[in-house]
This record gives C-alpha cells, sequence and structure tokens, in this order.
C-alpha cells in the first residue's frame, strides 16, 4: 500500500514530535535577555559571563541528575521594544522553561508582563526598581535586592563614618531605575533626620552637568548622593570634582561596576556604593564562584555574581520540583527556594516573590572596589 | 552665579562653533546641510581614534581633525548638494539627501565603534584649574572658549577682508551674476562647505573633550540646538549665531540650575519662539530682501 504524501508527512511529524518530547525531558533552555549594547552594555557582558559560568558548573556537578541546562542568550540592546522581542522570541520558538533578564528595570517593565500572560517564569538578576517589577505578577521573581532594601542600611554605615549634617540629592528623572533609586534615596535621608538642602535632576542623554553641580555646591551640603546609570556617573564625578568640589559623594546601584571606574577614573576614587555582594566574602560558595570565573578570564562584578545565583535558583527550584524542569514546575519551585547557599549568601524569597539576603557597602580605593567591613 | 556664568559661556561657545558652520552653508545656499551633525560627531572619533590609538598629542590631533572635517565636508557637498544642483526645489532635495547621508554616516560609526560611549585616555588634555572669583574654571575650559572665540573671529576675516571671502558673499548675493563676474561657483561652494565642516568638526572634538563621552548619536542632540541658535541669531547671521549660541548656552545652563532639567529644552525653544513672533529676521538677521 503507498502512503499518501500527506500521510507520510503526518507521521514523520508525529515521530519528530515524539523526538522533541523525549530530549526535552533531558535538556532545560533558560533564556537569559541582557543589554549586550546600548546605554546598559557595561551590565550585560558581566551577567552573560554570570549565566554561562553557572550552566557550566551545574553541568558538571551533576547535581540535576540527567538534566542538562542550556543558556540561550540574547541582546535585548537597552530598549524595551528589543525586551519585547527577545521575550517573544524565547517563549515561542525557544520555548524556554525560564527566562532570567532583563538587565534594566525600565526594560522589565515592558518585557515581563508578555512572560507573565504566557507563564513563563522570570528571575529578575538586575532590576532594582522597588515598585513594578514582581508586582507584575506570580511568573516574576527577583534575585537583585533593591535598592530600598541596599542603600538604607548602606547610609547608615556611611554616616557613622563621616558623620554628616546635612546632603544633596542628584538624580536622572526620565529613567525608571533612576527615579525610583532617588525615591529611595530621599526616604533614607529623611528616616535618619539627615536635611535635604537641595535636589537637582538631568536626563538619560545629557553629557553636561556642570549646571546641576554648581547649583548643587552652591548650596554647600557635606554629602551628596546620586541615582544615575554608569555611563552618566562616570561624568557626573569627574565633573564635580572639575570643579573643585571634594564632598563625600555615594551612589546608587548604577555606579555599581568596574565601567565606573575605569571612565571616571582618579575621580571615581572615595566614591560610597551599596552593594548585593560580597566580593571579599570567604564563603566556600563565593570563594569556588571567585575561582571559576578567574579560570574563564573573569573579573566579576555583583551583575555577574547576581546572573550566576539567578541560575542557582532556577536549578534549585528545578530540584524542589522534583526535577522537573516545565514552566510551571519551575514556577511552584520558586516558592520553596529557601537559604541557598550562593555567592551572595544564603539566599530565600519573600512573600512578595523578592529576593532577600545580606547586603554590604563599598567604596572606590585605588582603583578598586573595596567593602568597607 | 560667576561658576553658571562660565558653565554657560563655556557650553555656548561649543553650540556657537557648530552653528557658524551651519549658518555659513545657509548664507551661501540658501539650504540646510543636516549631515553637519554626522560630521561634527565623526570628527570627534577621528580626534579620539588620533589620541587613543596612534598616541598623537592633542595639539596634533585637534587640527588633523578638524582638516578631516573640512575633507568630510566637500564629500557632502559632493555626494548630497552638488548632484541636485539647479533643480528648481533643490533646497528640499538637498534638504532631504544630507539627512539620507547623516543617517549613512551615523551607521557607519555605529559599525566602527559600536553604540557604547568611548572617551578620550586619562591625560589627554590638563586638568589643572584656576580660581577667578568665586567661579573654578579649568585649563580645558579656557582652552576651549579661546578656540572657539579665536575661530570665530578667523572665519569673520576670512568672510570680509579675503579675495575667497569676497567670492563667498558674492555667490551668496546672487550665484548668477558671480558666474557671470568669472567666479567659480562650484569651487566657491566647495570652499564653504570646508569651512564650515571643518568649524562643525572643531566643535565634535571640543565637545568630545568637554563631556568626555562619544556615542554615534552625539550629534543629534546638538543638531536641533544648532537649528535654533541659527534661527535664534538670524538666518545667515555670523555674528547672530555667535551671539546666539554664548545666548543659549547660558539660557540652558540657568533653566536648568533654577528650574530643573526637564524645562531646559522647553525654556530655551520657548524663547526661540518669543523671540521669532517678536522679531521675525531673529537677532541680528538681515531683513529678506535680498532675494528680490
Amino acid at each position: 500500500m503507498r502512503l499518501a504524501r500527506w500521510q507520510s508527512l503526518a507521521i514523520a511529524a508525529a515521530m519528530l514530535g515524539g523526538a522533541t518530547t523525549a530530549r526535552a525531558a533531558e535538556t532545560v533552555k533558560i533564556g537569559a535577555a541582557f543589554s549586550l549594547t546600548g546605554n546598559a552594555a557595561v551590565y550585560g557582558a558581566q551577567q552573560k559571563a554570570g549565566v554561562l559560568l553557572a550552566v557550566e558548573h551545574l553541568n558538571k556537578s551533576g547535581q540535576l541528575k540527567g538534566i542538562t541546562l542550556e543558556a540561550v542568550v540574547e541582546d535585548d540592546a537597552t530598549s524595551k521594544e528589543q525586551g519585547i522581542a527577545v521575550f517573544q522570541r524565547f517563549i515561542n520558538r525557544d520555548k524556554v522553561s525560564a527566562i532570567i533578564g532583563p538587565t534594566l528595570s525600565t526594560t522589565a517593565t515592558a518585557a515581563d508582563p508578555i512572560a507573565q500572560q504566557s507563564r513563563t517564569p522570570v528571575v529578575a538578576v538586575s532590576n532594582t526598581a522597588p515598585k513594578g517589577i514582581t508586582d507584575i505578577g506570580e511568573y516574576i521573581w527577583r534575585v537583585s535586592l533593591t535598592e530600598a532594601q541596599v542603600i538604607p542600611s548602606a547610609l547608615q554605615i556611611v554616616r557613622a563614618k563621616l558623620g554628616f549634617k546635612n546632603a544633596a540629592l542628584l538624580y536622572g528623572n526620565d529613567d525608571v531605575f533612576t527615579k525610583a533609586g532617588f525615591d529611595v534615596m530621599k526616604a533614607a535621608l529623611e528616616k535618619e533626620g539627615i536635611p535635604i538642602v537641595e535636589i537637582q535632576t538631568f536626563a538619560t542623554k545629557d553629557r553636561d552637568f556642570n549646571a546641576q553641580l554648581t547649583a548643587l555646591k552652591g548650596k554647600n551640603p557635606q554629602f551628596l548622593m546620586v541615582s544615575a546609570l554608569a555611563e552618566q556617573a562616570a561624568g557626573i564625578v569627574t565633573q564635580a570634582r572639575q570643579l573643585g568640589w571634594n564632598v563625600a559623594i555615594m551612589g546608587g546601584n548604577g555606579f555599581n561596576s568596574p565601567a565606573f571606574i575605569k571612565n571616571a577614573g582618579q575621580a571615581a576614587e572615595g566614591v560610597y556604593v551599596g552593594t548585593a555582594w560580597n566580593k571579599p566574602s570567604t564563603d566556600p560558595v563565593n570563594q569556588a564562584f571567585l575561582a571559576a570565573a578567574k579560570a574563564k578570564g573573569v573579573d566579576p562584578d555583583q551583575f555577574c555574581a547576581q546572573a550566576y545565583t539567578g541560575v542557582l535558583v532556577v536549578a534549585e527550584a528545578i530540584k524542589q520540583a522534583g526535577m522537573k524542569g516545565g514552566r510551571d514546575d519551575i514556577k511552584a519551585g520558586f516558592a520553596k527556594v529557601s537559604g541557598l547557599p550562593t555567592p551572595l549568601g544564603k539566599f530565600s524569597f519573600l512573600p512578595s516573590r523578592d529576593g532577600n539576603h545580606a547586603a554590604a557597602i563599598q567604596w572606590v580605593k585605588g582603583g578598586k572596589f573595596e567593602v568597607v567591613q | 552665579m560667576g561658576q553658571q556664568i562660565v558653565n554657560g559661556l563655556f557650553l555656548g561657545s561649543i553650540y556657537a562653533l557648530f552653528a557658524l558652520g551651519y549658518t555659513l552653508v545657509f548664507g551661501v545656499l540658501d539650504i540646510l546641510n543636516l549631515a553637519h551633525q554626522a560630521v561634527f560627531m565623526l570628527c570627534a572619533y577621528a580626534a579620539l581614534l588620533l589620541v587613543g590609538h596612534l598616541h598623537l598629542h592633542m595639539f596634533l590631533s585637534f587640527p588633523l581633525a578638524v582638516l578631516a572635517g573640512g575633507l568630510l565636508g566637500l564629500l557632502v557637498d559632493r555626494v548630497a548638494f552638488r548632484p541636485l544642483r539647479g533643480r528648481s526645489d533643490s533646497n528640499i532635495s538637498g534638504l532631504i539627501s544630507s539627512i539620507a547621508l547623516a543617517t549613512i554616516l551615523e551607521a557607519v560609526a555605529l559599525q566602527l565603534f559600536g553604540p557604547d560611549v568611548e572617551r578620550f585616555p586619562f591625560g589627554t588634555v590638563p586638568t589643572r584649574t584656576l580660581r577667578l572669583g568665586s567661579a573654578v574654571v579649568s585649563e580645558l575650559q579656557i582652552v576651549i572658549i579661546a578656540v572657539a572665540v579665536g575661530m570665530m573671529a578667523a572665519l569673520t576675516l576670512l568672510v570680509q577682508r579675503t579675495r575667497l571671502g569676497r567670492r563667498i558673499r558674492a555667490v551668496a548675493e546672487s550665484p548668477r551674476a558671480a558666474r557671470v563676474l568669472g567666479v567659480n561657483v562650484d569651487g566657491v561652494i566647495a570652499a564653504s562647505f570646508f569651512i564650515s565642516s571643518a568649524l562643525g568638526a572643531a566643535a565634535g572634538v571640543l565637545f568630545g573633550l568637554a563631556f568626555n563621552a562619544i556615542s554615534p548619536d552625539v550629534g543629534r542632540a546638538v543638531e536641533l540646538k544648532g537649528l535654533a541658535v541659527i534661527i535664534l541669531g538670524g538666518m545667515g547671521s555670523m555674528p547672530g549665531a555667535a551671539v546666539a549660541g554664548f545666548a543659549l548656552g547660558l539660557l540652558e545652563v540657568f533653566t536648568v540650575a533654577q528650574i530643573g532639567s526637564s524645562y531646559r529644552d522647553a525654556i530655551a525653544f520657548g524663547v526661540l519662539f518669543l523671540v521669532l513672533v517678536v522679531r521675525p529676521r531673529g537677532l541680528l538677521g538681515q531683513a529678506a530682501t535680498r532675494e528680490a
């Protein structure tokens, strides 16, 4: 009997379908959307390295008994549009079980709702806007501490050290992340009872901050808090020092990148930054991460450690779900992650699906971030 | 206060230099060269390459980048304007073809240099500062303002006192009459593009040095400001462009400091609008009788 062409096609398709299902039980795909180009590109390269290091570590260790993780890394180009496109690709074409990223909170507010709609779990590893990320829905989880978690304790330590009596604020008012950082800084200063003598703003595309800095300097504050992305952070600090203003400066999460030190050079010295990652921590998981990164020639920053932790959290969720790597298995598994050893310390999720672990404070000394103990 | 005036003059000198190039071509050809911002951007990169990769001193890199800008200007004229010259609609078609060329040049820069912000290496420029009363002025700022004012003066002399300047003015008055009198009109136009783009290049390099952040889209913000400056100053008026450049720089700085950065462009363009309502020819513009 001769099969009609459509019949043989159908059989072939059925066999192919069967083959993919069988393989899917062994390989779990994780989509990673990071800003490899654009304004936030300084973070994206570190995040990509973190994800790849974690996937290699987990596959080699055989912790996931038979399940192989596969990372698909794509560029969100620091834009909402591209972020949405990448998420759609991950969900519909690559059929990933979970998504890590995107890099900026602004991009996340646009792309995460798409994952929520199609019930695909997302782990935010660098979004730090306090509101509007995990609020999107029960499929959106977060590893990165919000600025609201890092900045108040950072401020307390710096204040105890310097004993300033008043402060001024400078922030970018057209970006979700820098605006959110500003809100937290303002609230933290008010809670500490430190008077705010002046507030100035700038736009993401600005290159010239002399007008704002001069206005701030004119009010003679003893301390300056700045909420900016790394690109502007270097310009702000450099121009402040060029104006002959040597005020103590503390930056938000945007300052937390070696790119800031590289671009600001000498001007970066002495700038304080709160951090989610205590890099010199002697915790064995952290030391193993540092060694693995060093072997690959990567000098990891906080963003690398957080991305690495994001993958560890996904793997832990698969374990908690009984070695199942489906989208809803992973989502259910997240809720059971508690006290997981990671480079960031013992990691748990709060009921709000936000991450929780210890924070630390660092400053720039000799061209490097050094944790202030 | 004193410091804000320094900040404003500093920013304004770059706007003025950029707008002078715009206005020179506009004065001669009555067309806007919207590829001017691409020349500005590419020459900032050119200086970056000369300093960063060939390790030339800034005093050598600056004139080389300005020369490159001039040559690029010849290319802009040859590619975007000359093929269209003589057509009845050459004002609009030239405008559009210069936008096309700007887009192409931006794409080339994106391919060559990538989208990330690039910086001059540390120590390219002196970082010493001087005190002027309550204001702190860096050596770089003084050099930038001096170079800008010097180039403006040189341009004025060139246009007012030299044979080339006389020809440029003749072509501006009437290309046909100039041709009848034996002026090589295409040559004069090419020379105008060379000078105009050299000024744009100088503004680009100085902007790069001043704020030390160069990216393929760096020209776009300055482009709009440049247009505002030449309209404010009076289309085609060189002293007007210089005065308006400084005025816009000061206006922006005081808006940011006193009202807030969000209102900077709104106030700058609001003032532009008001000036046009009250004085349509701009601050130092001639009444439009030349066309008659």
